[in-house]
């Protein structure tokens, strides 16, 4: 075994080294945070070499182990053993001169340096005095060895999510890491470069015995890519294994206690009547805060009584298409019909078309923080006669009112109506948006990444509301980038990639090979 | 003697001479500037950090009879400032915009309560370097006494270019400017590196202070700054934080101070308040124009509080 240097090796150097990954054992590791239990008692063991999957839903207690084998918190009790030997993590910088790396959801590069810049500032050594042409031709030495390639020169502001991924992981690889904890790592990637990252990843552990540490909740790569598999369900160790002898349906219960099915909700069937256009989008394009157009031509159309499903990788327009949908953002060209009529999102006319919105992450995007939950679920009805006061005054006595039967009825957990929204948690932010835009008549419903970060339970239901609408006569077009979700609900499916609408068809025929390419941007598929 | 006339040349030469000089304190500042906001951090006070530069360099100048002695007690001073600045904008919750308008007045007013017994006495001049003298022309030789200042101020600006790019400290400092959560994941104190680099922008902004009063014909009043340490913040926008660009909108503004003065060597007062009103005007119109509520201010670094959404 090689011992263990404070400096990562050179990259070119390992393969002479043969570095072998690191092992890595927690022994009933518990966090709480003051009273509540994120951690209990949970024991996992990763071999050395292998890619090891842990698998969860949202709260389950995934990211607080991962954060105390890597030092970022300080577990309440249990150890952590590397290579079969006890350790103390004493914060990140001692987790990464362990050895230990890792790759988090958010990004940590910095976008206004290039990615040559990023990988050498990375490095715990560098020189006072850096030699540009001697660092990049090493950094090129490396990216030889790498299937990917990426432009070195280029500030990372430019590069897509799926690059600065990918970019992520090389800047791992580049520090000679032997234990690599992976957040989610493909949720910002197309499945073709899904396939790519976590194939070079399975590569690495077999050839130069790299240690990876997977968290998904993704069935097929775990199942496809993943040795072993460990599955947390609220903060306790509900089962682990060989990845090989467990099948999907004994995973998903250990994950939720029961077999989940995500079969397709009931839905009404409009048998015969074609149901009139409720939105038109016809030729919008918008720029995005840099002035660079993130929509460029997109058309689409739905019903009443259907749900378009938008799929595609996040950073593709998505976010601006909603935002110009929602009057948040001035398309460039292009024009909205609603009902047949002309439209602006403007509050009289959402009102009288009875246009309702839910944008993703709704706590930034659909509130405001520091005000009430009553104040915020008020929003579209606190000029209304029933809720205003005499003279164009409000009155929080029936905006109160209002909201208390909505948080009854929505279930939205919050110890009062006057508890500023931000304290609440995921789940209920959302709920209450949704009581706010859903109690009413709903014409035309456009949804955004909905379920996002929240629980198997409030994700159910509120799918279950959504498709509750659309049985009721609703429009509904909703974006999301889990394609589970999409196929789930929708009728007709679109994949919107680089601003466009690349792909459409009807849920029955279409298949998940051609989504995929689409989302890829890989072929122009026509519409089916 | 008889006094040569040069007719209409007047004008530009003394546009030249007059760019040179007033673009020197400008430099200074805003090149002390534009590494403080690179690295994250909007400094507002250095207008009073200038103003207490002048007078300390000019009092300290008068006791030793040594003006780079005063230049150098001035940088220290306006060190002291900026690093007053960085640290309590460490405090959490601190807003830097507030702290630098109240560090500000407070530079300002210290240097006028100190500076009331140099108003009258006068203290020995920087030298200036004759670059002139292959010219008859009186008026030549005139325009071509440059300011040392002016030319250590490029090379600063030239240093600083390459040091952003090539060491690892200007490194540390654009990462700290762009991306706090990822340069305190590589393990470095982005408040530590802010507090260093604001020090710096003082003490940059202290020496420029010390040109204002100590360059020929330098004097000590409280009238002596014209509002350079405010502008300095629109001339960083105007670079695109780049201390390069620094250089080239120090010599705009410079030249835009001095058509009011060169007009008037040939006689043209008429206008006089307007053209003198210039660099401001040019400064109101570069803000109005490179601000916008629907688009970020590009080459921003995301980390400064003017540009975070």
């Amino acid at each position: 075994m090689t011992p263990q240097s404070t400096v990562p090796s050179d990259p070119h150097t390992r393969d002479n080294k043969r570095q072998s990954g690191l092992a890595l054992q927690t022994v009933g590791m518990t966090k709480h945070f003051g009273s509540h239990v994120a951690l209990d008692d949970v024991s996992i063991k990763v071999n050395a070499g292998s890619i090891h999957a842990l698998l969860g839903e949202n709260g389950a207690g995934k990211s607080t182990l991962v954060k105390c084998v890597m030092g970022e918190y300080k577990p309440t009790r249990g150890q952590i053993l590397l290579d079969n030997r006890e350790v103390a993590i004493d914060g990140l910088r001692d987790a990464h001169r362990q050895g230990m790396g890792m790759v988090y959801q958010h990004f940590t590069l910095v976008p206004s340096l290039t990615a040559a810049e990023n990988l050498v500032m990375a490095r715990a050594d560098v020189p006072a005095l850096i030699d540009w042409q001697a660092e990049k031709a090493r950094l090129r030495t490396f990216l030889d060895r790498m299937p990917f390639k990426l432009s070195l020169d280029r500030p990372v502001s430019t590069f897509a999510a799926g690059e600065r991924q990918k970019l992520e992981i090389l800047k791992q690889l580049y520090l000679a890491r032997r234990l690599l904890i992976l957040d989610e790592p493909t949720s910002a990637l197309t499945p073709g470069e899904a396939d790519q990252v976590l194939s070079l990843l399975r590569e690495l552990t077999r050839t130069d015995g790299l240690t990876v540490m997977m968290i998904s909740h993704k069935f097929r790569e775990v199942m496809a890519y993943a040795d072993d598999v460990s599955v947390l369900r609220r903060g306790k160790l509900a089962g682990a294994g060989r990845v090989s002898e467990l099948s999907v349906d004994a995973m998903s219960r250990m994950m939720v206690g029961n077999a989940v099915s995500r079969d397709a909700a009931p839905r009404r069937d409009w048998r015969g009547s074609e149901q009139p256009i409720a939105l038109e989008v016809n030729g919008v394009g918008a720029d995005d805060d840099d002035g660079v157009p993130a929509v460029r031509e997109v058309s689409l159309y739905v019903r009443a009584g259907e749900v378009l499903g938008i799929a595609g990788v996040s950073g593709n327009g998505q976010a601006e298409l909603v935002e110009v949908l929602s009057g948040q953002r001035q398309p460039t060209h292009g024009q909205l019909r609603v009902h047949g009529r002309p439209y602006s999102p403007l509050r009289g006319e959402m009102e009288r078309s009875k246009v309702f919105c839910l944008p993703e992450e709704p706590l930034r995007n659909a509130t405001v923080p520091h005000m009430s939950v009553a104040e915020n679920i008020a929003f579209r009805v606190f000029d209304q006669p029933g809720v205003r006061s005499f003279g164009g005054w409000l009155s929080p006595a029936r905006i109160r009112l209002h909201a208390r039967k909505l948080i009854d009825s929505y279930r939205v957990k919050t110890s009062s109506p006057d508890e500023p929204i931000k304290n609440l948690s995921g789940g209920n932010v959302q709920r209450a948006i949704l009581s706010r835009e859903l109690h009413a008549d709903v014409k035309l419903l456009i949804v955004a990444n909905p379920c996002f970060g929240l629980d198997f339970a409030s994700a159910a239901d509120i799918r279950a509301r959504i498709i509750e609408q659309r049985n009721r006569g609703a429009a509904v077009l909703l974006i999301s980038e889990d394609l589970d979700e999409i196929i789930e609900l929708a009728d007709r499916i679109a994949v919107m990639s680089e601003g466009r609408i690349v792909y459409e068809a009807a849920a029955h025929v279409a298949d998940q090979q051609s989504i995929g390419r689409a989302m890829a941007a890989e072929a122009q598929v026509a519409p089916a | 003697m008889a006094t040569t006339d040069i007719g209409l040349w007047t004008v530009p030469l003394a546009m030249f001479a007059g760019a040179v000089r007033v673009s020197t304190p400008f430099l200074f500042v805003s090149v002390g500037e534009c590494l403080t906001e690179k690295s994250g951090r909007i400094n507002l006070g250095l207008e009073g950090t200038l103003v207490f530069g002048a007078m300390a360099a000019y009092a300290v100048s008068f006791h030793t009879h040594s003006p780079w002695l005063g230049t150098l007690f001035a940088g220290l001073a306006g060190a002291a400032f900026g690093a007053l600045h960085g640290a309590i904008c460490r405090l959490p919750k601190v807003n830097d915009v507030a702290i630098g308008i109240a560090l500000m007045l407070f530079g300002t007013g210290l240097a006028f309560f100190f500076g009331k017994p140099y108003i009258e006495p006068v203290a020995p001049h920087l030298p200036s370097i004759a670059l002139g003298n292959w010219s008859s022309l009186p008026q030549v030789r005139a325009a071509l006494q440059i300011n040392p200042l002016f030319f250590i101020g490029i090379a600063l600006a030239m240093l600083f270019s390459w040091a952003l790019r090539c060491t690892r400290w200007g490194l540390i400092v654009r990462m700290c400017g762009d991306s706090a959560a990822a340069t305190r994941s590589a393990g470095y104190s982005v408040d530590g590196v802010r507090l260093v680099v604001t020090a710096i922008g003082g003490f940059l902004a202290g020496v420029g202070g010390a040109f204002l009063s100590l360059s020929y014909p330098g004097s000590w009043s409280e009238g002596l700054s014209s509002g350079q340490g405010m502008m300095a913040v629109a001339l960083v926008i105007f670079a695109r934080w780049s201390p390069l660009g620094c250089l080239g909108a120090s010599l705009l503004f410079g030249a835009a101070g001095a058509i009011g003065p060169a007009l008037q060597t040939v006689g043209i007062t008429a206008g006089y308040d307007i053209f003198n009103a210039a660099p401001y005007l040019l400064t109101l119109v570069f803000l109005i124009a490179s601000s916008s509520s629907r688009r970020n201010l590009k080459g921003a670094p995301s980390e400064l509080s003017i540009s975070r959404r």
